[in-house]
């Protein structure tokens, strides 16, 4: 766009832009860059002190002990329930969550075109996605562990999960599969293909990396949840393989867990669960930007 | 898209007697497919609506033996022997620090979504794009963690000063201000906005004619002349609707909330205090020692919340969508 270059006046014939609106413009554009700069002092601050003291109990005892039987106040502990509870529950979420919302999609794009229920639905899933995550959890909570009488699980967890990542997958599904040209479906159409062969051979195939990398975004967004698992999975600072029976523990419930505790052990051990979870959601949003990347070159 | 694929795949298969049978199992593949994604589609709305009918469910053992006024009341005390219990303090806590946190963040966002599409070299501004959605990237109980320990110490200060130099003004008034205040809430609700608001925002400015642009600079227009002029009128509603998004955002924003605040009862309109309280934050600080009616308090009151974000995100993607029409 013309517009990010400067726009040069030419004060030998028209007159020169008057002092008072060049002020103004220079006034604006320091604010403009202001208000970037101060966006950056909170990501800078927090990532700083994310490293800084998470640096203090990253070893092996952290990935390789659970709390049990650990206090407070104790040296030691770590977090490998609540890891391998987070893995298992995002896990679970993901397999729930990711065909039903690609169905959705699919549905929205290729089949209800211009239909009213399409519209509704479209425009459930905006709703959707404003939901607050407590309110997931609470929903689950009434659903799943009130009215059906199960107990706090892992698995309870992932469905709360599931709800806050539908709406994200379907959003980023549709935009992909409106990008595939309508050529490759008609030239499917007119080699006698099927209409459900077509989108699965040719229409999802074309629109892969981007869903992939939706898919990834989603995960790392649900990965730092923690209102809608401290109704579902309740604490535990054992470990707990089975997502299916018994509370579990999470990462995110696990630095809540240590930091409401005073001593600075727990804070300690607190500060390094947040460098984990920030790393494997940064490395997530990472590989998902890297695979946006490679196909844009690709299609070039 | 239109066309029928039977009549197609005839055409096909009289030219390959063989194809007959894929035609027909084609066919059966098709009505199986068409129906799930229906199926997943209409699934989902039944989670939507599910989400009212089961919340509305729970609440109502817990509202009728509830002995206060629901709405007025400003205890939390479902727990007690006749459990009291009403959502004014924490509706209040939950309104005041999100309109804070709107009218902190807005500004700044669409600040970020100018410098960004207008401002920055045009080869880095997708990569600072970026990097203002790895604000987002940031979960919120680290927000809350980062906030809990080093935003409060710091809130503690910018309270003091506020207090002393603008304490007329009756929402930085009152004495004994603190860092885990509605105030510091509110500030970290407004860098968890940020993102959502200037990258809608973004998206707007992206959309704005090259031709209105080009149309103002030729005229003689600074850059902010332009802006002024050819970008901000067209964006308006989008970012009318990009912050209220934010707001729904903020509404329902728990845990960094939660681990902020030092929760105090009582309405005040003073925000600098320590102390206040919201709803989401409130369920998660009070749901592991809830009794039965305390569960089915915290969902009322989660009903409630969830009430006012569909209010707010409705109303968001009406604008939206009403944009779209016009465009």
């Amino acid at each position: 766009m013309s517009a990010k270059t400067a726009p040069g006046p030419a004060p030998s014939l028209l007159g020169s832009i008057s002092p008072g609106r060049k002020i103004k413009d220079k006034v604006v554009q320091g604010l403009v860059y202001l208000a970037f700069v101060i966006a950056m002092i909170p990501l800078v601050s927090v990532l700083w002190m994310v490293i800084t003291r998470g640096v203090a109990r990253l070893d092996m005892t952290f990935f390789t002990k659970s709390m049990n039987g650990v206090a407070g106040r104790d040296a030691g502990g770590g977090a490998y329930h609540a890891i391998i509870g987070t893995l298992e529950q995002v896990a679970i979420s993901t397999v729930i969550a990711v065909p039903l919302a690609i169905l959705t999609a699919i549905y929205l794009v290729e089949y209800g075109r211009d239909k009213r229920l399409a519209r509704v639905i479209s425009f459930f899933v905006d709703v959707m996605t404003g939901i607050p995550s407590i309110v997931a959890g609470l929903f689950i909570l009434a659903l799943w562990l009130l009215t059906f009488g199960f107990s706090f699980s892992g698995f309870a967890g992932s469905l709360a999960l599931t709800i806050l990542m539908l709406p994200t997958v379907v959003r980023a599904t549709e935009e992909m599969l409106k990008l595939v040209p309508n050529d490759l479906r008609e030239a499917s159409y007119a080699l006698g293909v099927p209409r459900w062969r077509t989108v699965c051979f040719v229409v999802l195939p074309t629109a892969f990396t981007g869903i992939v990398t939706g898919v990834m975004l989603a995960v790392a967004r649900v990965m730092g949840e923690t209102a809608p698992l401290l109704l579902t999975i309740f604490v535990t600072k054992a470990i707990n393989n089975n997502p299916f029976e018994g509370p579990q523990g999470a990462l995110p419930t696990f630095i809540w867990d240590q930091a409401s505790d005073p001593n600075t052990n727990a804070i300690d051990r607190a500060w390094t669960g947040a460098l984990t979870l920030i790393a494997i959601i940064m490395l997530l949003n990472l590989a998902a930007r890297m695979i946006t990347r490679r196909r844009k070159i690709a299609s070039r | 898209m239109t066309s029928d694929t039977g009549v197609e795949s005839s055409v096909a298969a009289t030219s390959a007697g063989a194809a007959q049978r894929r035609m027909s199992t084609g066919r059966a593949g098709d009505k199986i497919f068409a129906n799930g994604a229906l199926g997943s589609g209409v699934l989902l709305l039944a989670i939507m609506a599910a989400i009212a009918v089961f919340l509305i469910w729970k609440a109502i053992p817990a509202l009728q033996a509830n002995e206060a006024n629901f709405v007025t009341d400003q205890e939390w005390n479902p727990n007690a022997a006749p459990p009291t219990f009403g959502i004014a303090q924490l509706a209040f806590g939950t309104v005041i620090s999100s309109f804070l946190a709107l009218i902190m963040a807005t500004p700044v966002a669409i600040g970020i979504a100018l410098f960004i599409t207008y401002y920055a070299p045009k080869r880095l501004a997708s990569g600072l794009g970026y990097i203002v959605d790895l604000l987002a990237a940031v979960p919120s109980i680290v927000y809350g963690l980062w906030g809990l320990t080093f935003l409060v110490t710091k809130m503690d200060d910018v309270a003091v000063f506020l207090n002393d130099y603008f304490g007329w003004i009756p929402l930085f008034g009152g004495d004994s201000v603190g860092g885990r205040s509605i105030f510091t809430a509110s500030v970290v609700l407004a860098i968890m906005i940020l993102p959502i608001i200037s990258s809608i925002s973004r998206e707007v400015f992206a959309q704005v004619p090259t031709a209105n642009i080009e149309a103002a600079l030729a005229l003689g227009a600074t850059r902010w002349e332009m802006i002024r002029m050819a970008v901000l009128p067209f964006g308006r509603s989008g970012m009318i609707s990009a912050s209220m998004l934010g707001l729904g955002r903020a509404l329902g924003e728990t845990i960094a909330v939660a681990m902020v605040l030092s929760t105090a009862a009582g309405i005040s309109i003073h925000v600098l205090k320590d102390g206040g309280n919201t709803i989401a934050g409130n369920i998660a600080n009070s749901f592991a020692e809830a009794s039965e009616t305390g569960r089915g308090a915290l969902i009322a009151s989660g009903l409630v919340l969830f009430l006012i974000t569909l209010i707010v995100n409705m109303g968001a993607r009406a604008i939206v969508a009403r944009r779209k029409e016009f465009v």
